[in-house]
């Protein structure tokens, strides 16, 4: 298991970055952490000509409270995710859901902006950009856009990404004072990839739903936010007949397949469970 | 006030103390040598291309373009490695009918199985021989694939090989008669199928193999990731026509094993062959995904077993049909057909009854080829019986400890013999039995099963009894024809400076082998264990004998330790009491010193006694011709196994909402005989169980219809981590085996022989008042659910 | 074959500044390069634990890391802990309790073990197990490598305690 050959630079800047992928014919792939590029390379299911190592381009680095957004940086690690006191405070999912991302050593290399770049659907961030309202922040040869994750995941492995285009930060709206949330997933051993998983982000006003996101993780080809769901929920109390009723509705909203692991029957069932606790944790008093 | 002293208590008494292993700090500091470590001049590196299809014609083949690329020093096929080895098949004479047919490093015509190497590149380094590979052109002509054991047997199946008639490789029956008529007439029957999902041994050093031909003295040394030097001495030898004294196997440092080192496989063969034919060191290290298409796997049967009682519950008869799929062809030199026979054999072994019938099926498929793993057969043989006992039990309304303690074999009754015709020397059933119900508090656990179950909480406790195989004679292999020993031989020395070195045949794979080794010559010549060196796994070295398998390490290698470090003791003090012009009957040695027997006066030194014998014979006795090293070689006579036997218990926790397993806590009560080291037993027995919980929960290789294994790498294949497992609690019962004086028989089984029936009884308790049962392993979430009837 | 690319880093201690192959990933290059053979290869995909360095002090995958990541990193591997002294103890405690079998898996243990033990305190056993979660180890069934981690983090917050622990002041007579 050796990877094919490749040349490779380590641009200092961003514009150096996008350069060095616009002097290629297209086959070429940034690497910030690697720990799914790598593997990829090493089974030679992927082959570029060129790897950019985005791991030294400084502005990509760190994570700021800058107006009514919360700008992670690309290169935060997964690691970042659990002790950074900005992202505890105002992104509190992405650091609940940080533990559940493989095993410490590979939250010790993956990064945010790697994880939702690759756009894995059985992955834990990528679901969580949909939970928080994230904003995917690209750059391109024409400039920086922001991508509203609700836009941003559009098939497996297919996001609003362009070739040669890379995710240099993601921006998150602070939770506020009425905010709850809770993340878990139901994987066969711990650090495994989920059977299924979702995140859970709310703004409860007297026991009643204001607002709610609910996003989950290996139940299709994307990240999926489950909207009938949210709906039987929006404006309810948040008690058991809702919970009941968004367990209902989630069946319109999912369309898994089977694979060998488990067939799509299962992960429905599981989807409704898991549902059933998350939201069963959310009720219960902080 | 003083404690009693024991026997432990004497100078150099290491037999039965939980000593560490001087080979463990070596390791822990980075210095392991594993083969993939070696690093030889002008060594070369292998990749073999594989095959896509499970089942194909090989119509061509083009390496023209692979062979100019940079790197690239030899290109083999089927065809060129034929050439210089002759073809092997796996079959034994004592299995009567059994077929398989004869193969070669790579094929010449057909592939059997995706994942089979077909072409081997040789290069300068792994990287350009995997460049080379994908450069390699094959044309295939798929072939029908078989994968279904019962599509496998229907009449006029497709062949998964074109060289074999049908797809059974081998069928028997066993029959102690009256089965039939006996359930007529039962109280009570139970009957169950169960499946047994193919597993694999995922040792984490993959295969790895170092072969260096010298052609200027037709030597080959082989570096070998192997638990049985010896054996492929033999092999090479006499498959590539090579003197057998001129074929040297070193098994360095081994990264696990558990059966899974000991077959031939054809990467292995070819690797010997490429440096034959370029004279050249050739590496060949198997990446995971290769691990995975390629080693053995085991397990794959499919049980229907029915089981009668009386009124009472007591066993009356027993009727197993067990089928298997072992790939397309049978393994080489111990086959595919060892674990069948074993299953049916097995099947209860531990209970009191007379009629017993079992039929088995080895079926060829087109899958990689099944073997001996760890434990080979046992897990099968004690789930099918457990599972019925549990069954005969709430049948009969008994609870499943006093079902047990009514038809286990008591142990007063031996030497018995099982309905299967195992003699069993002595067991210690009832005993461990009770051992056990103690040590689980089983009565305290009800309680809280009862208790968790009024809160929606439902844990379950289910036990396991079992008996397991250790030092076999020659009945097991040498009677087939296999050039197996079942024998194992040391040569212990003194050095000059009154210091011992023991060359052993039994190898170490981390079991620690060489550590009870050390102590068993230490205590039986009486010497610090710190003056023992113990040197395992090198053919020119070493003496022959069976190596590792079938724990036989403590029972039958440490047996031949004990009696060459005997010999070598009367050796000593015959030369001692030369010298001291004493009768040797009256002296011993402790401590390295020569003593008076009675009194313990110290009269000379071990070493002075080896300065003496090696420099200074002019002043020995005439006619004293000083014998400091010592050979041994002893093969079991008596029994034809030391049969061992224990119980396990096992507590979980089923989320019936999710089908999710947690194992709380997990019980062992084994008898090994003579415990030599309590603690690297009870580790043996550790790892085992967690192989066994494995097995039952997580493991298991899964195909496709077109042949494909779709899980084959460590982040699909889903192996037992830390997080997963329980805390293992484990007591002993001693029971020495008469065959030998060291009493010891083998452990290393013990934990995977029941951990998975034990697991499969509990969670069936577990979700037993749903009206539920389960009978598939793994036990995975959604067939758990599927048994709870939620999906 | 593509160029070669320059990569300086610190390993063990020690300045490696060399060219290599993209491709070469970080454990490859430990161990053919360097002929730093502790850390070992299990999977090449990050699933085994087997290859588990110090990069940064940090345990990291090395088979997830080509040796050009690695520029201007500091590198450990159990060769260099082991030559420090920073695992005598664990060590010490790994063989006391037999927490290895064949002893493939164990350099990555130490690195993840490493890094729990950095943190300070006495981890609970799940905390243990949690940090040893991409740790494969087919022989031993981790229950004595969890003993011998908590055995090694009791044993160094009892030091530490006994450390900060403010001097007893001994009655004149009873000095020596």
């Amino acid at each position: 298991m050796k990877a094919r050959a490749f040349s490779y630079v380590r641009p200092r800047t961003v514009a150096e970055a996008l350069s060095a992928f616009a002097g290629t014919d297209g086959d070429a792939s940034y690497i910030a952490g690697g720990q799914s590029l790598v593997p990829a390379l090493a089974l030679r299911l992927q082959a570029p000509d060129r790897l950019i190592d985005i791991a030294h381009i400084e502005a990509l680095r760190g994570v700021s409270l800058t107006g009514d957004r919360l700008r992670i940086g690309a290169l935060t690690r997964h690691a970042e995710l659990l002790t950074d006191p900005l992202i505890l405070r105002h992104a509190p999912l992405l650091s609940e859901a940080a533990p559940y991302i493989a095993h410490p050593a590979i939250r010790n290399r993956g990064t945010i902006g790697g994880s939702v770049a690759l756009a894995d659907p059985a992955s834990e961030l990528p679901a969580m950009m949909l939970a928080t309202s994230a904003e995917i922040e690209i750059s391109g040869p024409d400039g920086v856009r922001l991508v509203p994750a609700d836009d941003y995941f559009q098939d497996l492995y297919q996001t609003a990404l362009e070739p040669g285009e890379l995710l240099t930060a993601i921006l998150v709206p602070p939770v506020g004072p009425d905010e709850r949330w809770a993340f878990d997933e139901l994987a066969r051993r711990r650090g495994d990839y989920a059977l299924v998983g979702a995140g859970v982000q709310a703004t409860l006003v007297d026991g009643t739903i204001a607002r709610l996101r609910i996003a989950f993780l290996s139940v299709g080809a994307t990240p999926v936010r489950v909207h009938q769901a949210e709906a039987a929920l929006t404006g309810a109390p948040l008690d058991a007949t809702s919970i009941a009723r968004a367990q209902a509705a989630l069946d319109a909203d999912l369309d898994p397949t089977d694979d060998a692991q488990v067939p799509a029957v299962t992960r429905r069932h599981l989807a409704r469970v898991l549902l059933g606790r998350l939201l069963g944790r959310l009720a219960r008093p902080a | 006030m003083n404690a009693p002293l024991s026997r432990l208590d004497r100078p150099n008494s290491y037999i039965g103390r939980a000593v560490t292993r001087p080979n463990a700090m070596r390791l822990l500091s980075g210095r392991g040598r594993f083969v993939s470590d070696l690093v030889l001049p002008r060594m070369l590196h292998a990749a073999f291309v594989r095959s896509p299809y499970a089942h194909a014609r090989i119509t061509g083949i083009d390496t023209a373009e692979a062979a100019a690329m940079p790197g690239v020093r030899l290109i083999a096929t089927g065809a060129d490695l034929a050439k210089i080895c002759t073809p092997w098949t796996g079959t034994l004479d004592h299995f009567k009918g059994m077929k398989s047919s004869p193969q070669l490093p790579l094929p010449l015509d057909e592939v059997v199985w995706a994942g089979q190497a077909v072409v081997a590149v040789v290069a300068d380094t792994r990287a350009a021989a995997e460049d080379a590979a994908e450069a390699v052109l094959i044309d295939f002509e798929e072939l029908a694939v078989v994968g279904d054991i019962d599509a496998a047997r229907a009449e006029g199946a497709e062949r998964a090989s074109g060289s074999i008639d049908d797809n059974i490789c081998f069928k028997t029956l066993i029959d102690a008669g009256a089965v039939d008529e006996v359930f007529a007439g039962a109280a009570h029957v139970v009957e169950t199928e169960l499946r047994f999902g193919r597993h694999t041994a995922v040792t984490l050093e993959p295969r790895s193999i170092l072969a260096d031909y010298d052609p200027s003295e037709r030597q080959l040394t082989v570096h070998h990731a192997t638990q049985t030097p010896y054996q492929f001495q033999d092999l090479y030898s006499r498959h590539f026509g090579l003197a057998e004294a001129r074929v040297r196997v070193i098994a360095p440092d081994i990264g696990g094993s558990f059966g899974m080192k000991l077959h031939v496989y054809h990467e292995d063969m070819a690797v010997v062959g490429l440096s034959i034919l370029i004279g050249r060191p050739v590496r060949y290290v198997a990446d995971r995904i290769e691990a995975f298409v390629s080693d053995i796997h085991a397990r794959d049967h499919r049980v229907r077993a029915r089981l009668a009682t009386d009124a009472e519950g007591t066993i009356l008869a027993m009727d197993v049909d067990d089928v298997t799929g072992v790939g397309a062809f049978s393994t080489y030199p111990r086959t595919s057909v060892v674990e069948g026979n074993q299953v049916i054999r097995l099947i209860g072994a531990p209970y009191r009854f007379a009629n017993y019938r079992a039929g088995l099926s080895v079926v060829f498929q087109n899958k990689v080829q099944t073997s001996q793993y760890r434990a080979v057969g046992h897990p099968i043989a004690c789930a099918v019986t457990e599972r019925l006992v549990d069954l005969a039990a709430a049948e009969a309304g008994l609870d499943p400890f006093a079902f047990r303690a009514k038809n286990l074999i008591s142990d007063d009754a031996y030497p018995a013999t099982s309905a299967t015709g195992y003699r069993f020397e002595k067991l210690s059933h009832e005993v461990c039995l009770a051992r056990l119900k103690a040590m689980m508090d089983y009565d305290g656990l009800r309680l809280d099963q009862a208790e968790a179950r009024t809160r929606g909480v439902h844990r379950g406790i289910g036990i396991a009894t079992f008996v397991e195989i250790t030092n076999p004679s020659p009945a097991f292999y040498g009677i087939g024809g296999a050039h197996i020993s079942a024998q194992d031989g040391a040569v212990v020395k003194i050095t000059p400076s009154g210091e011992v070195q023991c060359l052993v045949s039994v190898t170490e794979q981390g079991q620690g082998t060489e550590t009870i080794i050390g102590q068993i010559v230490a205590e039986k010549l009486g010497v610090d264990r710190d003056r023992v060196k113990v040197i395992t796994g090198d053919t020119d070295i070493t003496p022959h004998g069976g190596a590792t398998w079938a724990c036989r390490g403590a029972g039958i290698g440490g047996e031949t330790a004990f009696q060459a470090a005997k010999a070598l003791k009367r050796n000593v003090l015959g030369i001692a009491a030369a010298i001291l012009q004493a009768r040797a009957d009256d002296l011993d040695l402790i401590d390295g010193q020569v003593v008076e027997q009675a009194g313990g006066a110290p009269r000379m030194s071990l070493a002075e006694v080896a300065r003496i014998a090696y420099f200074r014979s002019d002043i020995l006795p005439p006619g004293t011709q000083a014998q400091l090293t010592v050979a041994h070689h002893f093969a079991p006579e008596g029994y034809p196994f030391a049969f061992t036997n224990g119980i396990q218990g096992c507590h979980v926790e089923v989320d019936v909402e999710t089908g999710f397993v947690k194992v709380l806590k997990h019980w062992v009560v084994e008898d090994c005989g003579t415990i030599i080291n309590p603690m690297l037993v009870d580790e043996q027995v550790r790892g085992g169980v967690v192989q066994g919980l494995g097995a039952a929960l997580f493991e298991e290789c899964l195909y496709d219809d077109n042949g494909q294994l779709t899980n084959g790498s460590l982040a699909d294949y889903l192996v037992p981590m830390a997080c997963e497992m329980p805390d293992i609690v484990i007591g002993h019962v001693e029971t020495p085996t008469k065959d030998t004086e060291l009493g010891a028989k083998g452990c290393g089984e013990a934990g995977t022989a029941a951990a998975s029936a034990a697991a499969l009884n509990a969670v069936n308790d577990a979700i037993a008042p749903f009206e539920a049962a389960i009978g598939r392993i793994p036990m995975t979430p959604h067939r758990i659910l599927r048994a709870l009837g939620r999906v | 074959m593509t160029a070669k690319v320059s990569v300086t880093l610190t390993v063990n201690g020690e300045t490696h500044q060399g060219a290599v192959e993209p491709r070469l990933s970080l454990v490859d290059f430990l161990r053919q390069d360097l002929e730093l053979t502790g850390s070992h290869i299990g999977c090449e995909m990050g699933a085994c634990g087997a290859c588990l360095v110090l990069v940064d002090d940090r345990p990291v995958h090395a088979c997830l890391m080509f040796a050009v990541q690695a520029e201007g990193s500091t590198v450990e591997t159990v060769e260099g802990l082991t030559e420090r002294g920073a695992l005598a103890d664990l060590q010490a405690a790994f063989r006391d309790r037999n927490a290895l079998q064949c002893g493939f898996c164990t350099p990555g243990m130490l690195a993840s073990a490493y890094a729990i033990l950095a943190r300070g305190g006495v981890p609970s056993r799940d905390q243990i197990r949690d940090a040893l979660s991409g740790n494969y180890c087919r022989c031993t069934g981790y229950e004595a490598i969890v003993d011998a981690i908590e055995a090694t983090a009791r044993t160094r917050a009892a030091a530490h305690a006994q450390a900060l622990r403010p001097q007893a002041r001994l009655p004149d007579e009873a000095r020596p």
